[in-house]
């Protein structure tokens, strides 16, 4: 008995998408944020405030998906199948995200709207996408014979939509909160003042999803419902209230400044472990496990080499990077 | 049209347009180690400035690579679903040691490549530079060893319907992969010495005579001598391995129909191979020359397309064409070469206006050849995406064509309008310069700051609209 291989690359995998839910989230929460500054100055300011840091975010989905070929070629292919038109439309927002964010310090004052637009457009069209393919994936697949045995739209339901609006707030927030750490003044102000209602907002979506998915997914209510899981999992909903109620004390509180957003992270993250727990094991939910969608142990340890010694090098990279970039961006700070 | 014809097309387009930039990104990087090497042994200001030029067109390809290389991590489930479980042990993790390697390269040496030089002694950024070059080649070396096997498949097993790597050395070490990835890196530096020298040519015909443009074009030709010959070997090696190991495809790339005992083989020049006449039509043909070719005797034999059921023949109209493309530039390339080291006596090179111009038409014929080089290796495996294991009708995605033609429909109009805008920024930095003297205004930057190696086109200061108009 060796390592348990599929284990180990589902935790990479999963850690991949968090980190990049968290990071992504809140630079496409910029974007977002976009149409409610119109002011030239301010819109350079928050874009000032992830240039440093917005691309090697995306580091993570390419890992992800390169890393879900690797490992689980299966659901791989039964995820991309059934989610084909979702995330090929969010592809091509993330394209026009990234290459807004490059063109719009090279351009001229008089296009500059232009690459706004397509900043804003982009950000918009990915978050939704993904809040609607994930909204997809928790209602389930259909799969026959380990293949994607649905149509072109059966990812298209009131729910979906639904929580493609909810991670529209999600990122949203977490856009704004970071910019409450990042800014200061009246930009700073304001953002506080739309944090509180974005936090609302998403309470009232994460209220909605908790009660909507057990009661029509019988499998997830039976997961949560039943003892000892009811105490173990328990905490997840409380630290949820609890973290809001922090939350919204402290845009509150004008002195404050990182509090916001580490508590937008941590309800993210709780967000994320409440899929986990109603999903876990399966990687395409409701019926492929990790273990029936890993590919050959010699293909999951062969990667496994490279995955160990370069994840933990991306990582301190990263840190660092952060950690030189620490403290607000004012306007004025720009450098194009 | 049905979702194979579509998802080909999707593919066909979505990589044609990624691999002009890793092509330019790998010479790139190569010309800039060599840059800076000269500029630490001579002193010369020239290498300097040069490497302070390219460094930003450098950025901006590498930047398109990344961003036009996440469609293609994602086409492989979303149109080729089938292939990717089937094949997806051994072509799974090829892709993801090139990603790994990729982002290693991002957080760490490529960020002392870009910003560092004022930061780091002259040996640590060498030592980067060669590094990044180096780490080209090496995501190169994942690439075509993933696309070798799919051309000459060994080291594995098949188990309940679906490929197992059984030893890793041998399917990455494949027969075609050695001839492949040399041919491929010997086409990118061909490709960017030709782009560099096409550069060098349109400054010098407006009149733009300074050192820098000169050493540029000088190295440039240097280049293209021992390159555009060198590949001529390589890829004739290339071919003899093709001849052996998917003979159906060399028989489709020379119209080759049918065999006549004991008579040799022609080299048909120039002809139409019509696929249902089964014959190549207004042929112009030398006798015997193909068995000279690909037997290295008077009159051995090669396998012909009627060898072969019709189920199992390339394209031949198609491959037949492309591949004279490739070579009939290919020897235009070495004419090239062949021009310049004799206008090198009394530095003609410089001014002589008829060459100029040949120099700057032939600028985009590496990229346009290395395009036409892959298309006749993928169209000539098929019909079959994994050779002899799994035909590409069986790897499509069992989804219908429509959401093959919409996404194709959306990735036309986005890859024109976003890489159309990064080309044209491309071509207008190297139209910009380089100047004298362009390294005293070196590009800062790092991990934390405004400008950072995972936006390698922030190393690229210049203005999207007034880039042309500078210097």
């Amino acid at each position: 008995m060796g390592i348990d291989l599929p284990l180990l690359w589902a935790v990479i995998i999963l850690f991949g998408v968090m980190m990049y839910v968290v990071m992504d989230g809140f630079d496409l929460g910029i974007g977002l944020m976009f149409p409610f500054f119109h002011a030239t100055a301010d819109r350079d300011v928050m874009m000032n405030t992830v240039a440093p840091v917005w691309d090697g975010n995306e580091t993570w989905l390419v890992l992800g998906g390169a890393g879900l070929l690797a490992a689980f070629p299966l659901a791989y292919s039964v995820v991309l199948n059934a989610f084909y038109l979702p995330l090929t439309l969010m592809l091509v927002g993330l394209i026009f995200r990234g290459v807004a964010f490059e063109f719009r310090f090279k351009a001229s004052p008089d296009r500059r709207w232009l690459w706004d637009r397509a900043f804003i457009g982009g950000s918009l069209v990915a978050t939704f996408f993904q809040g609607v393919t994930l909204g997809g994936f928790i209602e389930g697949v259909a799969v026959r014979n380990g293949r994607y045995a649905g149509g072109a739209l059966d990812w298209l339901s009131a729910f979906s939509v639904f929580t493609g609006l909810g991670l529209i707030a999600a990122y949203a927030l977490l856009g704004s909160t970071w910019l409450v750490m990042k800014t200061d003044g009246s930009l700073q102000l304001r953002m506080r003042a739309l944090a509180r209602k974005l936090a609302w907002l998403l309470l009232l979506f994460i209220g909605a999803i908790s009660v909507f998915t057990p009661l029509a997914h019988e499998r997830i209510a039976e997961r949560w419902f039943t003892w000892p899981n009811l105490l173990w999992f328990s905490p997840v909903p409380l630290l949820v209230l609890v973290s809001m109620r922090q939350l919204l004390s402290s845009l509150r509180d004008d002195d404050s400044h990182v509090a916001p957003f580490l508590l937008t992270l941590a309800l993210v993250f709780l967000g994320y472990s409440g899929l986990g727990i109603s999903l876990w094991p399966n990687i395409v939910p409701p019926d492929i496990s990790i273990r029936e969608a890993a590919g050959p142990p010699q293909s999951l340890g062969f990667t496994l080499v490279g995955a160990l010694l370069i994840i933990p090098m991306i990582l301190m990279y990263t840190a660092w990077g952060y950690w030189v970039f620490r403290g607000k961006v004012r306007a004025g700070d720009g450098y194009h | 049209m049905d979702a194979l014809l579509l998802a080909r097309i999707q593919f066909g387009f979505t990589i044609s347009f990624h691999i002009v930039f890793p092509a330019l990104t790998i010479g790139l990087a190569s010309y800039l180690a060599v840059l800076e090497s000269l500029w630490l042994r001579t002193r010369r200001q020239v290498y300097l400035d040069l490497y302070h030029f390219w460094i930003r067109p450098f950025a901006v390809a590498f930047g398109m690579g990344v961003v036009s290389g996440i469609v293609m991590a994602y086409q492989f489930g979303t149109n080729w679903s089938e292939f990717s479980r089937f094949a997806g042990g051994v072509t799974g993790p090829l892709l993801a040691y090139e990603v790994l390697t990729a982002f290693f390269l991002e957080a760490g040496f490529l960020g002392v490549m870009l910003f560092g030089m004022q930061r780091v002694g002259p040996a640590l950024h060498w030592l980067s530079t060669v590094a990044v070059a180096l780490g080209t080649l090496i995501s190169a070396t994942w690439i075509l060893a993933s696309n070798s096997w799919m051309h000459t498949p060994q080291g594995y097993a098949i188990v309940d319907g679906r490929v197992v790597p059984v030893d890793w050395l041998a399917v990455i070490w494949n027969p075609s992969f050695p001839y492949r990835l040399t041919h491929m890196v010997i086409a990118a530096f061909i490709a960017t010495a030709l782009v560099v020298g096409g550069g060098a040519a349109w400054h010098l015909l407006r009149g733009r005579d300074n050192e820098p443009v000169r050493v540029m074009l000088s190295m440039a030709l240097w280049m293209l001598l021992a390159a555009a010959p060198l590949q001529a070997l390589v890829g004739d090696a290339h071919g003899l391995n093709t001849l052996e190991h998917q003979p159906a495809k060399l028989a489709a790339i020379e119209g080759h129909w049918q065999n006549h005992p004991g008579e040799g083989v022609p080299l048909i020049l120039f002809g139409w191979p019509d696929m249902q006449a089964e014959t190549t039509r207004w042929k112009l043909e030398i006798p015997r020359a193909g068995s000279l070719l690909l037997t290295r005797s008077w009159d051995g034999q090669i396998p012909a397309l009627k060898d072969f059921a019709p189920a199992d023949r390339p394209n031949s109209a198609v491959v037949f064409w492309t591949f004279r493309a490739m070579v009939g530039l290919g020897f235009l390339m070495i004419a090239l070469a062949l021009a310049g080291l004799a206008l090198r006596r009394g530095a003609r090179l410089y001014r002589t206006r008829w060459f100029l111009r040949f120099m700057l038409l032939m600028g985009p014929s590496g990229l346009v050849a290395l395009l036409a080089g892959w298309l006749t290796t993928e169209i000539g495996r098929q019909p079959w995406i994994v050779h002899g294991l799994m035909r590409t009708a069986d790897a499509v995605s069992p989804i219908g064509a429509a959401p093959v033609a919409f996404s194709l429909a959306m990735f036309v109009v986005v890859y024109f309008f976003v890489f159309g805008a990064g080309s044209v920024y491309l071509l207008r930095l190297v139209a910009r310069g380089p100047a004298v003297a362009e390294s005293r205004e070196p590009v800062s930057g790092g991990p934390g700051q405004p400008r950072t190696p995972a936006r390698p086109l922030s190393a690229a200061p210049q203005a999207l609209s007034a880039a042309a108009g500078e210097g």
